[in-house]
């Protein structure tokens, strides 16, 4: 029951969805429209799964001292003080409570966690750490409610515009995502030298094309013919090709959610 | 071991040092490389620009800070124009990491339609953009394909209220929009999965005409939609938001970059030449050491 | 630029410096930013998730009932349900209780695929299958000038070419004989897609580069040396210099045991 039950819904719900498309009265769009809702609501929670994982797992390299531990501090302090700057909004202008309250509250967080993994995950002086946490956390709950220079909104979007959580996004997290994928063109550059072969008639061809479209904005005399060789490949031979792996793409798909749909793939739902 | 052997174990680092090298004097040199105008991205700028006053288009910034680097320049020149015609803008971003970067998009556009500007020969007044008049920013929210399919039922369904917390029915903008029916067109800009779902879930069901803007690594693959007539235009990587800039007479950073990129081109086809020279004439090496 | 938005920015340009400073080897500022980025990333999606998804889809359709009475009195109750479902999700981290995780992974697993089977066979497969079936321009077979992608020809070239890229993909028979020869054209129609692919993949990672050389000057280094500014400090020039010295000290560090360790094994081997 603990496995045929849930394949029976995914049987259910998947095959009401097929038929569903075909089917546009009211009703049927009504019930499509209520599923919908519900999945999407069901998704948040399911994303917020992975920020658990990353928690477990730069506490875990932290306790067992593996190599790097050091930096899971810096991961943690970011995840914590992201959260909390999104979750709050100065007031007044005065800043020195708000860090001070964020500052208590990362210490507490921490004394805690230990406290409560204990001597099992390799912490010492485990209760102590934990009763030290729960009266950081006090401290903090004290600071919360009777700081009036900032506040919490759980419920509203005022944490969106704290200009420490935009600054975050727009001068920490931009920057370095921005960065980490600038390093690619580098890469391409090593690979172009170390890899790109025309070992045979296949790798040429490849060559050739990417030749032709790598030069398609040159100036001057040629580049008007390189220019148009370009867009006939990227309309004609190229559409062709991407045509057949759309295709083969689509064909894939449907045959995988059959698969699902019928109970033929499983893996999924994990073992036991 | 030869020269040729010894070119080919090169230390990566200099290759780094010399690609980095080009594209900086490039940068700080003063040539420019002419936008050639594609029919794919003119398919999309004669759209809009075809539009009167008051209709609305829906846009969607689909994209991380990964992609900003092509896609931002396409979203500013974009919304910039749409907002100089005095269309209407409801934007999402079904992309995890895109919220933040469409909020501050649409602020700094907001910010400079405050001063006169002239593109192609016409003067367009300062004008204030408001909130809920003249944009609806929508939000996020997640399985993009189910929001694609929900949003054309009615926006509310998967959107109740907007990115700020304001309940849609209070916006005036949106009080008459509730489906794909009353968009114009949707320009979808994206880096990943999103433009699949988009054309499948979206312009496949609902029928509306969808444009799209993508990187430069997906372009070549959406050819196809776009001679099947699923997709009516897309515009590839930079080359596309700087064709967009060209046409609207608003030259941004994709127009500042183009000059960079032939030069950086011009040194991976010279990678490419040198490391397959290096190869067959070492194979040759081989060879006659071996006979 | 005003001060606290300059430290701000130096702040983006001492992180952009730091992740290029891998190229040359891993090394602790590197290591700082990549778990800086992974943390900060992580609370920016909690918070979209909570402000953007569960505030306004779910506390705001029950913001009319009470927390006391679980929201049973609000005039949407049954939102507690996909609530409850998505509170289950939370049960996979229990090994006694994981199977209650099921359920809701049922739910939407079942919805998501059965959304995709008509859509995806409707628009990936049978729209590219009457595209490709388009008739030939047999009125303008040759087309005009170089290349002309509107021509007969052309048109005969996508047909043949999909065709034969499709039966490559087929592999439940041997590509020999007619079947391999087709098979064979549909790699060479692969491989130019593939190269094309890979000619704009270049045009994409070079524009990553030039955004960050363009952020580096624009944002970070003339406001640096922008004196028209009302509000330029000599702190900005300062820090400027300051955070190119420390790349320079790496760099500079790093090349020094580069040629102490040359020569240690220059005298090892003499």
């Amino acid at each position: 029951m603990r496995r045929q039950l849930p394949f029976f819904f995914v049987f259910l719900f998947g095959t009401f969805m097929v038929v569903q498309n075909f089917v546009p009265h009211e009703y049927s769009e009504r019930a499509k429209e209520f599923l919908s809702d519900w999945t999407i609501i069901i998704g948040i929670f399911a994303l917020a799964l992975g920020i658990w994982s990353l928690i477990h797992v730069s506490l875990d390299k932290i306790n067992k001292r593996k190599p790097n531990w050091e930096y899971s501090f810096v991961t943690l302090v970011g995840l914590v003080a992201m959260i909390f700057f999104g979750f709050t909004a100065n007031v007044s202008g005065s800043w020195l409570t708000y860090f001070a309250a964020l500052m208590v509250l990362l210490i507490s967080l921490w004394l805690l966690v230990q406290g409560i993994l204990g001597a099992g995950a390799g912490v010492t002086k485990a209760k102590e750490k934990f009763f030290a946490g729960i009266g950081l956390a006090a401290i903090f709950t004290f600071i919360a409610l009777y700081d009036k220079s900032w506040a919490f909104h759980f419920y509203t979007s005022e944490g969106l515009e704290n200009p420490l959580f935009k600054h975050f996004f727009s001068d920490i997290m931009v920057p370095l995502q921005a960065t980490m994928f600038a390093l690619l063109a580098f890469f391409i550059s090593s690979a172009s030298y170390r890899a790109f072969r025309a070992r045979n008639l296949l790798a040429t061809l490849l060559l050739i094309a990417a030749l032709i479209v790598m030069l398609r904005f040159t100036p001057g005399p040629w580049g008007d013919l390189i220019s148009k060789t370009s867009t006939w490949v990227m309309n004609v031979p190229n559409l062709a090709a991407q045509r057949a792996i759309v295709i083969g793409i689509g064909l894939g798909m449907v045959a995988t959610a059959l698969k699902v749909i019928l109970g033929i793939e499983r893996g999924y739902m994990g073992k036991g | 071991m030869n020269w040729f052997e010894r070119f080919m174990k090169l230390d990566r680092r200099w290759i780094y040092l010399f690609l980095i090298t080009v594209c900086l004097l490039a940068y700080y040199s003063d040539f420019t490389v002419p936008t050639i105008r594609e029919k794919e991205t003119g398919a999309i700028y004669n759209f809009i620009d075809s539009l009167p006053a008051g209709e609305v288009i829906f846009v969607a910034i689909d994209y991380d800070p990964s992609s900003q680097a092509e896609l931002h320049p396409m979203t500013y020149a974009i919304i910039e124009h749409a907002f100089r015609k005095n269309l209407k803008v409801v934007f999402t971003a079904l992309s995890q990491n895109g919220p933040g970067m469409a909020d501050q998009a649409i602020h700094d556009i907001a910010d400079s339609m405050r001063v006169e500007q002239t593109y192609n020969g016409v003067s367009y007044p300062a004008r204030e953009i408001a909130n809920g008049v003249d944009y609806c920013f929508l939000g996020y929210k997640p399985y993009y394909a189910l929001v694609i399919t929900a949003m054309g039922q009615d926006f509310r369904t998967p959107f109740p209220a907007d990115y700020y917390g304001t309940p849609l029915d209070s916006l005036p903008l949106m009080k008459k929009l509730h489906n794909y029916d009353d968009i114009s067109i949707v320009v979808e800009v994206s880096s990943g999965n999103i433009s699949d779902a988009w054309i499948s879930y979206g312009q496949g069901k609902f029928g509306f005409p969808l444009a799209m803007g993508l990187t430069g690594v997906m372009t070549a693959q959406y050819y196809p939609f776009l001679q099947s007539g699923q997709v009516m235009g897309i515009m590839g990587g930079l080359l596309g938001a700087a064709q967009y800039e060209d046409m609207a007479d608003n030259p941004g950073l994709a127009k500042d970059g183009m000059r960079v990129q032939l030069p950086a081109h011009l040194v991976i086809i010279l990678f490419i030449l040198i490391g397959n020279i290096g190869h067959f004439a070492s194979r040759k090496n081989r060879k006659n050491v071996q006979s | 630029m005003e001060l606290g938005q300059y430290l701000w920015t130096s702040l983006g340009a001492f992180l952009t410096l730091s992740v290029f400073s891998f190229l040359y080897k891993d090394n602790p500022m590197y290591k700082f930013a990549e778990h800086l980025f992974v943390g900060v990333s992580a609370g920016y999606f909690v918070i979209i998730l909570w402000h953007d998804g569960l505030v306004t889809n779910l506390f705001g359709r029950l913001a009319d009932g009470h927390i006391y009475k679980l929201w049973l009195d609000s005039t949407k109750w049954w939102y507690i349900f996909p609530g409850i479902l998505g509170l289950m999700m939370f049960t996979r981290f229990s090994h006694k209780w994981s199977w209650v995780s099921r359920w809701p992974v049922a739910f939407y697993i079942g919805i998501a695929t059965g959304l995709s089977i008509p859509l995806e066979m409707s628009n990936r497969v049978n729209r590219q299958l009457y595209a490709m079936m388009e008739p030939v321009n047999w009125d303008s077979f040759m087309g005009s000038g170089w290349l002309d992608m509107g021509a007969g020809y052309s048109d005969i070239i996508v047909f043949v070419g999909t065709v034969s890229a499709l039966i490559y993909f087929y592999f439940s028979k041997a590509h020999t004989g007619v079947f391999g020869g087709a098979a064979k054209l549909g790699i060479w129609t692969l491989m130019i897609g593939f190269g094309a692919s890979f000619g704009f993949t270049v045009m994409a990672r070079i524009s990553l580069l030039i955004n960050r050389i363009q952020f580096l000057d624009k944002n970070w280094k003339r406001n640096s040396f922008d004196f028209t500014n009302e509000n330029f400090n000599p702190l900005y020039q300062a820090l400027f210099w300051l955070i190119i010295l420390i790349f320079l000290v790496y760099a500079v560090s790093e090349f020094l045991k580069y040629l102490k360790n040359k020569n240690a094994s220059s005298v090892k081997s003499a």
